[in-house]
């Protein structure tokens, strides 16, 4: 049973607006994004799509504070992010943002279950609590079987669960997935999309870069990137759409 | 929402681990440097208390006076005399000069000819006061005594006998109520002197000459110009009073310039001490500089092993970041694992140090005065607490600098690609 849009409401998770990213390597400056508008609200499915090169994994790692913009006003639930300091821009990672990799990127030394613990342990939530939750998530992911398991000893598609139970751990509000089934075979894929699918009906905001259009289609909005700047959103048609979603 | 207490430590023991060969031959290497530097403290330790008995053995903190000539005129009297103080003068500086442990005079008479049995030895002979064989560390062994004041009051005719001395004339006899010829008088011998290091002497080695009361040796040679006098303060600080003292009680009986350095020509063991302890305190620092160096190299390669293990890590690193990790909770395992390196090898190192130290005491010195002097290498809480010191700062250093390094990993930079 799908509820697209139904769940959208007006409280703004991403608000950002004139974000340029430059990167100056000393003799080259290269201007990944050149002014981007971008507004997220809670309860979106948002597909960022473009071909490589186009600037949407800058825009992923200034959307998840690993990195801040060159200028430009970015609100992450309403909060500045500008001159925030490291140590500040983890605590927001920590709390307001679930990362999803195209690798993963599980610990490998650590069980299933430590990886999903970490997040827990900087966010300095209680070891009772961390039991109870990591068990649910386990369970949510179809894992609770599989907590001991080393990365691993398990398959791709199942890392990939993993990652998802981790990015969910500190129950953030936005999920951020860069390519989520780029390392894995079209069946595990499309159990991950399930899943998202999943995640986004209980309410959960969604936000997958992908390069795959099938993959895209999924979600309710699409936002299209080209040489640092939004081409087309089908969620802000005036934004220079020019095909409909 | 409260912060675990130890979460740094729950990171560092899920930290991946480095290759065990990697790791034993960093150990290895911190374990090789404390032992280094452990030995050369623990020899510098024993060196030293071997010195200090040494120097010891002649007494500590006392003064040697030798009564010389006089170099400017005073009060009408010409420059050139020879000061020769008596037997009774001792008396006079011990009631006039204040502060003083003791003050004996001593008479060597030189070439004299001990005699026991069918053996004659030749070796000096002192006639001193009683309390010289307080200031001059006279100890007797067993089942002997040292002269006392009565033999000195009743000229009794009573030797204590250097160790080397009595050997000379005794031999495997049990020398102590034995009787012996001084110059053809007859003498009972009534202690020996134990065996001992000694390094300072201003007369030959006490091992060697014979020691009687010094109105005994007045009465059988007729003079009581003493050789030397030997004299000390209470308090090591009162030795230049002292000093002066006694210059002054001199002065006013025999007419000569208080000033005038020549007359009492002094060795101050005190003086001479700190110049001594400076120099222990330079061997011994030139011991831990080596020993710190080799330390050093070994905390180079602590150092050299987790700046690999942050490259290797850089991706793990850029994960927790991204997860929410501050810098500290990043450089913090880090710093720990350099450090427990550091410990791991420090602790095998002070084991190893401390078995060779006690092999070592169990080697016998015999008669070799090098190895006497060497003394054995010592272990000290001093010693121990340098080494676990030495070893903590290169530990963290070792760990601190390859920390900075992880905490400057841009995760966005990390993850990006595979």
């Amino acid at each position: 049973m799908k509820l697209p849009l139904a769940m959208t409401t007006d409280e703004t998770i991403i608000e950002m607006a004139a974000i340029r990213k430059v990167y100056d390597t000393g003799k080259i400056k290269v201007e990944a994004l050149r002014g981007i508008d971008l507004d997220i609200s809670k309860g979106e499915f948002v597909a960022i799509v473009g071909p490589s090169g186009s600037g949407k994994s800058t825009l992923m790692n200034l959307i998840g504070c690993l990195d801040t913009p060159t200028s430009g006003t970015y609100r992450l639930t309403g909060q500045l992010v500008a001159g925030m300091n490291k140590d500040a821009l983890a605590t927001v990672r920590n709390r307001r943002v679930g990362f999803i990799f195209q690798n993963f990127n599980l610990l490998p030394q650590i069980s299933a279950y430590e990886n999903v613990e970490m997040p827990m342990l900087f966010g300095g939530v209680p070891r009772r609590e961390r039991r109870r939750r990591i068990e649910e998530l386990m369970e949510r992911v179809g894992l609770a079987d599989r907590m001991e398991h080393k990365p691993t000893e398990l398959s791709g598609g199942q890392m990939q669960r993993v990652a998802v139970a981790r990015a969910l751990a500190m129950d953030p509000d936005i999920l951020l997935a860069d390519e989520p089934t780029g390392n894995l075979d079209t069946s595990s894929g499309g159990d991950i999309m399930g899943l998202f699918q999943d995640l986004w009906e209980q309410g959960g905001t969604m936000l997958v870069i992908t390069h795959d259009a099938a993959l895209a289609r999924r979600a309710a909005r699409q936002v299209e990137i080209q040489d640092g700047l939004i081409t087309r959103d089908t969620g802000r048609p005036e934004a220079g759409s020019t095909a409909p979603g | 929402m409260a912060r675990p207490r130890f979460l740094v430590f729950q990171l560092f023991f899920r930290s991946s681990r480095v290759q065990k060969k990697r790791a034993f031959l960093t150990i290895a290497a911190i374990a090789w440097g404390t032992l280094a530097l452990i030995l050369l403290l623990a020899f510098g330790e024993g060196l030293g208390l071997s010195l200090g008995k040494a120097w010891a053995g002649m007494g500590t903190d006392i003064a040697v006076i030798w009564p010389g000539e006089t170099t400017v005129p005073w009060k009408g009297l010409p420059a050139g005399r020879a000061i020769r103080p008596r037997i009774d003068d001792i008396r006079t500086i011990r009631e006039r000069v204040p502060g003083l442990v003791g003050v004996s005079g001593e008479i060597i008479r030189w070439g004299t000819n001990f005699t026991h049995g069918d053996k004659t030895v030749n070796a000096p002979v002192k006639g001193v006061g009683t309390i010289w064989g307080q200031l001059r560390n006279q100890i007797p062994s067993p089942g002997g005594r040292f002269l006392n004041p009565l033999d000195d009051a009743q000229r009794r005719r009573v030797v204590f006998l250097g160790t080397d001395l009595a050997k000379d004339l005794f031999g495997d006899e049990d020398p102590i109520g034995g009787s012996i010829l001084i110059d053809k008088v007859p003498y009972t011998v009534v202690g020996v002197l134990i065996e001992k290091m000694m390094f300072g002497n201003y007369s030959g080695m006490d091992a060697n000459h014979a020691i009687i009361p010094i109105r005994t040796l007045y009465a059988q040679y007729g003079s009581d110009r003493l050789s030397v006098l030997v004299l000390k303060p209470e308090h090591r600080d009162g030795m230049k009073a002292a000093l002066a003292g006694v210059a002054q009680v001199l002065s006013a009986k025999y007419g000569f310039d208080p000033g005038d350095e020549r007359v009492l020509g002094t060795w101050d063991t005190v003086e001479s001490g700190k110049i001594r302890d400076n120099f222990m305190l330079g061997i011994k620092l030139f011991l831990s500089i080596i020993g710190v160096l080799t330390l050093t190299v070994g905390g180079i390669g602590v150092a050299n092993i987790m700046y690999a293990v942050v490259k290797e890590r850089t991706r793990e690193i850029g994960v927790k970041m991204a997860l929410g990790a501050r810098s500290h909770w990043v450089t913090g395992p880090i710093v720990l694992e350099g450090l427990t390196y550091t410990l791991l090898g420090g602790v095998a190192g002070l084991l190893v140090a401390t078995i060779l130290v006690y092999l070592l005491s169990l080697i016998p010195t015999g008669d070799n005065m090098a190895l006497k002097a060497l003394g054995k290498p010592t272990l000290s809480p001093a010693i121990a607490a340098t080494a676990a010191g030495v070893l903590g700062i290169i530990g963290l250093l070792a760990g601190y600098f390859p920390a900075r390094r992880a905490a400057s990993v841009d995760p966005a930079e990390t993850l990006r690609y595979e």
